[in-house]
C-alpha cells in the first residue's frame, strides 16, 4: 500500500443523476424545509450525491443539483466549495481526516500523522496509487477530550497514538471494519478508568 | 461538590439507553404537557429566575433572549434554531447530549419553541458528527411515533416540528447569522447585526438560535423549580455546566460540575490531575480556543464561571479547559490555533481574512524566533485592529489567544527570538 503518492487529477464526469432510491430520498430531504425555502436542501442533496458518487462530486453532480432545486449553478458551486465536507476531487475508499488542532496536537496529533506517512506512503492531500486511502488535514473535530481522533469517512477513532494508528490502517487495509470510538476503550468522554459521577446508582 | 443528583446530563457517558424507552426512564417526556400548561410568559419568568446564561460561549441571560421574539405570532412564524455546529477548539460537550442523551435535547427543543411561539425546530449539527445525527434523526422519529411530537405534540394541544439539518465542515456556522445563511442554502457567512435573529432570522423570520446544551437544561429547570438551578454554582453564575477538560492531564473528560468549581479542583478531582503534576503546569486555555491562555499563577486559585474569567481577562467560553504542561511550547500551540482561524475564516471581512493569515504567518516565524523584538508590538496592535473591526466574532476570536500569549509569556518570546539571532550570528 505504499508507494509514490500522486496527485488528485480532477476526471471528467459527463453526466450524474440521483438513483430511484435517492431521488426518493432527495424528494423527502426537499419536503422538509417550508413551502418556497427548497433552497435549504442543497447541503443534504450535495451529500447525498456524493455518498452516491464514491465520495465525491464532479461538476456535473453539482449542476444537477441546481437544475433539480431551481438554483443557479454558481449557487450551488459556492456552497460547494465553501464547505470542507464536499470532495470536488476524487478521494480514497477510506478517507482519513486527522485532527491537527491545539487540544489533538498535544496528545500527539504528531506521532498520528507520522505512522500514516509511513504506513501508507502519502501525506496530506494525497492518495495511495491503489487509490485505497487518502488524507487530509482537518481542523478540531470537536471529539477533544478523546485526542488525538482520525475521522475515517463517517467515524471517528480516538484516543490514538503512532502504534494504534498503524493497527487501524492495517485494519483498513484488509477492509476489516474496525470498531469506531475510544481505540482505548474509554465509555465515551468519561475518564480512562471509568465514570467519576454519575455513580450513585443506575436507572437501567 | 456536585452530587449526582443534581446533575442534568445522566447519561454523558452513554451508559444507559440512549433511546426513547431509556430517556423516560431517566425522566425525560414526564408530562412535558404540564410544563406547557405554564404557559409561554411563566416559562419565560422561569427561566430568567433560574439566571441560566446561554452555555454556547458568550453567556447571554437565556429567558432575556427568549423575551426578545414577538409576543404574539404574525403573519411570519417563529422558528427556534437550535446550535449543535459544535467546532470551538477544546469543545466537546453538545456530543455527548447528542449522541447519549437526544430526548433530553428534543424535549428541551418543545418546551423553548412554545415558550417563544414557535411550532418549528431546526437542529444545525455540524457535518463531522454523522453518527451524532443518526441518533438525533432516530430519536426525532422515535418521538413522532409517540406523538411527542407533530399535531398535538406532547398531548398539549400544540403543534410541534423539528427538523434536523446537517452542516458540512465549516466553523463559522456556530456563528448564528452566518448558521442561518447556511440554514438558507447559503455559503455561511454572518449577517449584520441589527436586525437581529428575534426580529429578522430563518427566512426573514423571527428566530432564536441557542446552544444544544442551553436548551437541553430547560425541561429539568422548569421541573425542579428555577430556584433549585439558580442556588447551583455562584451569584449571577448560576447552574451546572459541562466542562470538557483536554490536553496535557492524565485522564482527560467531559464532566459536570457546579459552575465557579475552582479550576484546580476541577482539574484534579476529575482529569487524574495536570501531568507530572500541579507544578508542571504551564498554562490553561479555560474556554475554548477563543479566549485568552492563563498562566499557572492565576490557575492556582481562578473558579470557572463567566464573571470570575472576565475578571482575569480570560472568559468561560464553552467552558472547554486545554490544558498545556511545562513541555508544551506554548508559541506553537498559540501559532496552531492562529492556522485554525485562517483557515476558518469566511472571508468576508478584510479585517479578518488578511488579518488572520498575517497572524499566522508572523505566529509562525516567532515559533522559531525569526523575528525582532519590536515585532511582538506589532503583532499585538495588529490584533487590536482586527478585534472589533469585524461582522462577527471570529475576527476577536482570532485576536485573543495571541494577545494572552503576549501578555502572559512574552519573556518566551523575546528569549526565542534572542537565541534564534545569537544562533544565526554564531553561524556567520
Amino acid at each position: 500500500m505504499s508507494g509514490p503518492a500522486r496527485e488528485v487529477a480532477v476526471p471528467h464526469v459527463e453526466s450524474f443523476e440521483f438513483t430511484p432510491e435517492n431521488l426518493e430520498t432527495a424528494n423527502k430531504i426537499v419536503a422538509k424545509y417550508p413551502e418556497g425555502r427548497q433552497q435549504s436542501a442543497v447541503m443534504p442533496l450535495l451529500d447525498l450525491a456524493q455518498r452516491q458518487h464514491d465520495n465525491w462530486l464532479p461538476m456535473a453532480a453539482i449542476e444537477y443539483i441546481a437544475k433539480f432545486l431551481g438554483m443557479a449553478k454558481m449557487r450551488v458551486l459556492e456552497v460547494a466549495t465553501f464547505y470542507t465536507m464536499y470532495n470536488l476531487a476524487p478521494v480514497g475508499k477510506y478517507h482519513l481526516q486527522l485532527c491537527m488542532t491545539t487540544p489533538c496536537w498535544l496528545r500527539g496529533a504528531d506521532a498520528m500523522h507520522e505512522a500514516c506517512k509511513k504506513k501508507l506512503g502519502i501525506d496530506f492531500g494525497e492518495t495511495t496509487p491503489d487509490g485505497k486511502f487518502s488524507m487530509m488535514q482537518v481542523e478540531c473535530l470537536g471529539a477533544c477530550v478523546n485526542a488525538p481522533v482520525i475521522q475515517v469517512n463517517d467515524d471517528f477513532y480516538e484516543d490514538l497514538d503512532g502504534p494504534s494508528t498503524e493497527a487501524l490502517l492495517d485494519k483498513l487495509a484488509k477492509d476489516e471494519a474496525p470498531e469506531h470510538g475510544s481505540v482505548i476503550g474509554r465509555q465515551g468522554s468519561a475518564p480512562e478508568g471509568g465514570p467519576q459521577t454519575l455513580v450513585e446508582g443506575g436507572d437501567d | 461538590m456536585l452530587q449526582d443528583k443534581d446533575r442534568i446530563f445522566t447519561n454523558l457517558y452513554g451508559v444507559h439507553d440512549w433511546r426513547l424507552a431509556g430517556a423516560k426512564k431517566r425522566g425525560i417526556w414526564d408530562n412535558t404537557k404540564a410544563l406547557i400548561e405554564l404557559g409561554k410568559a411563566e416559562i419565560i419568568e422561569k427561566m430568567k429566575a433560574s439566571g441560566l446564561r446561554g452555555r454556547g460561549g458568550a453567556g447571554f441571560p437565556t429567558g432575556l433572549k427568549w423575551s426578545f421574539m414577538p409576543k404574539e405570532v404574525g403573519e411570519r412564524p417563529h422558528y427556534l434554531v437550535v446550535n449543535a455546529d459544535e467546532s470551538e477548539p477544546g469543545t466537546c460537550k453538545d456530543r455527548d447530549i447528542l449522541r447519549y442523551d437526544p430526548h433530553r435535547l428534543l424535549e428541551g427543543c418543545v418546551v423553548a419553541g412554545f415558550a417563544m411561539g414557535a411550532e418549528t425546530a431546526f437542529i444545525y449539527i455540524r457535518g463531522e458528527f454523522v453518527n451524532e445525527a443518526h441518533n438525533i434523526q432516530a430519536a426525532i422519529d422515535e418521538a413522532y411515533d409517540a406523538g411527542l411530537l407533530g399535531d398535538n405534540a406532547c398531548g398539549a394541544g400544540i403543534r410541534f416540528d423539528i427538523v434536523l439539518h446537517r452542516g458540512a465542515g465549516a466553523y463559522i456556522c456556530g456563528e448564528e447569522t452566518a448558521l442561518l445563511e447556511s440554514l438558507e442554502g447559503k455559503k455561511g457567512q454572518p449577517r449584520l447585526k441589527p436586525p437581529f435573529p428575534a426580529g429578522v432570522g430563518l427566512y426573514g423570520c423571527p428566530s432564536t438560535v441557542n446552544n444544544v446544551e442551553t436548551i437541553a437544561v430547560a425541561p429539568e429547570i422548569l421541573r425542579r423549580g428555577p430556584e433549585w438551578f439558580e442556588a447551583l454554582g455562584r451569584p449571577k453564575n448560576s447552574g451546572t455546566k459541562i466542562f470538557c477538560i483536554s490536553g496535557h492531564v492524565n485522564k482527560p473528560c467531559n464532566v459536570e460540575e457546579e459552575l465557579g468549581i475552582p479550576l484546580k479542583e476541577l482539574i484534579e478531582k476529575y482529569a487524574g490531575g495536570v501531568r507530572g503534576g500541579w507544578d508542571n503546569l504551564l498554562a490553561v486555555i479555560p474556554g475554548g480556543s477563543s479566549v485568552p491562555c492563563l498562566p499557572k499563577d492565576i490557575c492556582d486559585n481562578v473558579l470557572m464561571d463567566f464573571d470570575s474569567l472576565r475578571e482575569v481577562q480570560s472568559g468561560l467560553g464553552t467552558a472547554a479547559v486545554i490544558v498545556m504542561d511545562k513541555s508544551t511550547d506554548i508559541v506553537k500551540a498559540i501559532a496552531n490555533l492562529a492556522h485554525f482561524y485562517k483557515h476558518e475564516s469566511c472571508g468576508q471581512c478584510t479585517p479578518c481574512r488578511e488579518g488572520t493569515g498575517w497572524m499566522w504567518r508572523v505566529m509562525e516565524r516567532m515559533v522559531a524566533g525569526k523575528a525582532e523584538p519590536d515585532e511582538i508590538d506589532t503583532l499585538f496592535d495588529v490584533t487590536k485592529q482586527i478585534e472589533g473591526h469585524t461582522i462577527c466574532a471570529l475576527g476577536d476570536a482570532a485576536a485573543w489567544p495571541i494577545q494572552g500569549l503576549i501578555r502572559h509569556f512574552r519573556p518566551e518570546m523575546e528569549a526565542r527570538i534572542k537565541r534564534y539571532h545569537e544562533m544565526a550570528a554564531a553561524a556567520d
